[in-house]
């Protein structure tokens, strides 16, 4: 065995070692290492009162509330769900632009004792698609997607669309 | 120039140690050589720049202004033809970073050294450019400048993994002392490149997961796609241009320091 042949050995080792030890630390972290809980996770381990958490999940379409109060900022209620449980969050300021029924949020708050959560801030999460507005419009005109329900339709559906049919209806 | 005397202060380490190099070891060996790496750096920066400069241009226009706004994002999407170039060279470039530490500790090539020098603060800056534009781009969609979840830390992980580098190759009086410590740096810190790329599927993030995968369909209007491939291919070439023409200039600068010392002994 040549110096250079141990010396590979070694570095491919010490990689092998450093990696394991790499994903053994992110699974023992992974529950802290995620950003938002869903709501059913929510449910199925309440955390304790007063603990700030982040929440993640979609707006319910048609459950979206604003109230308007003389001399209050201006509140919003929804429903954000992640298929099995929904749990219903307030909150007070500004939304992000791209908040919409339909669209995924990540709330920053923590849960009251009715079940309600008291959210301080409220982002957009973005999903990968992105598509021209003429092709949104297409879908939604043809009723193969409603914003309001979640994701678009595969990409493959609609990928091929030009601008042109929708501008010819 | 083929004779080339000037190259063999710096490469006669490299062939003194050639005891059994093997067959990769041997193509090593050929390229290795500064005299011979810096002919073909000198043939082959045309190729790079020329694509670089034609590619960037072309890119930029159809990606900032002919390509189609997105149907909720708006003219905001036009971040993504800068952000997603810099992301995807920030991790290149890690990459080309471990595999000169490789090269460096294992070979103790000059050559990868060097390299590894150059590369690094070009990577350093391209993944500032990635935080920057992604930053950028989070505040009016996402509601926030920065979030720590996992995707934005393991990048922000990777530019302190640069940062580091960058000043550990520099901080030694012996450069060859300076070398070894920021190789075994590059190379540990690869670990963060699979980190960065599974960071979405693995963790739920703020960070939506990849449009564009090599197993599936990319989730994008073909109308966006095609700019921004040829962004990343612009951006691609622009890097390699770059690091080609800071390792030639660093090759010569360590030849004429040679010179220098030999001269100054005589």
């Amino acid at each position: 065995m040549t110096r250079k042949t141990r010396r590979l050995w070694l570095v491919g080792g010490c990689m092998l070692g450093f990696g394991t030890a790499t994903i053994l630390t992110l699974q023992a972290f992974s529950t802290d290492i995620v950003f938002f809980m869903a709501p059913s996770q929510i449910l199925a381990h309440p955390p304790a009162p007063n603990r700030t958490i982040r929440l993640g999940g979609m707006v319910v379409a048609g459950s979206l509330k604003e109230t308007h109060e003389a001399g209050k900022p201006p509140s919003v209620s929804f429903l954000v769900t992640d298929g099995q449980d929904a749990i219903p969050v307030r909150f007070t300021g500004v939304l992000p632009d791209l908040f919409r029924e339909g669209q995924s949020v990540v709330a920053l708050g923590e849960m009251r004792p009715g079940g309600a959560f008291i959210a301080s801030e409220v982002l957009a999460k973005h999903d990968e698609t992105y598509m021209p507005k003429e092709v949104a419009e297409a879908l939604r005109k043809s009723g193969r997607w409603d914003p309001r329900f979640g994701k678009p339709p595969s990409a493959s559906s609609w990928d091929d669309m030009t601008v042109a049919p929708s501008r010819g209806s | 120039m083929s004779a080339s005397p000037l190259a063999e202060p710096v490469s006669a380490q490299d062939h003194g140690s050639a005891t059994n190099p093997g067959r990769i070891g041997s193509l090593l060996h050929r390229y290795a050589n500064p005299g011979r790496f810096l002919r073909l750096s000198e043939r082959l920066s045309p190729f790079l720049v020329w694509p670089a400069i034609v590619l960037s241009v072309a890119g930029m226009v159809w990606g900032l202004f002919l390509s189609p706004a997105d149907w909720q994002q708006g003219d905001a999407v036009r971040i993504m033809y800068v952000h997603v170039p810099a992301a995807w060279l920030a991790s290149l470039g890690y990459a080309a970073l471990a595999v000169c530490g490789v090269l460096s500790l294992v070979w103790r090539h000059r050559l990868a050294d060097l390299a590894a020098a150059e590369i690094g603060p070009v990577g350093a800056s391209v993944t500032f450019l990635c935080l920057l534009s992604g930053s950028l781009w989070g505040r009016p969609m996402w509601g926030a400048w920065w979030v720590w979840d996992a995707r934005l830390t393991s990048v922000l992980v990777l530019f302190f993994l640069y940062l580091g580098h960058v000043a550990l190759i520099r901080a030694f009086d012996d450069p060859s002392r300076g070398a070894r410590a920021a190789a075994i740096l590059a190379v540990a810190g690869a670990v963060d490149l699979p980190i960065i790329k599974f960071s979405v599927q693995w963790w739920n993030t703020l960070h939506q997961p990849d449009s564009i995968t090599l197993t599936g369909a990319p989730t994008m209007s073909f109308s966006m796609l095609w700019p921004l491939l040829v962004c990343t291919l612009g951006f691609s070439f622009a890097f390699a241009a770059i690091v080609n023409t800071r390792l030639r200039a660093a090759i010569l600068e360590t030849r004429t320091r040679q010179l220098l010392l030999q001269g100054a002994r005589e």
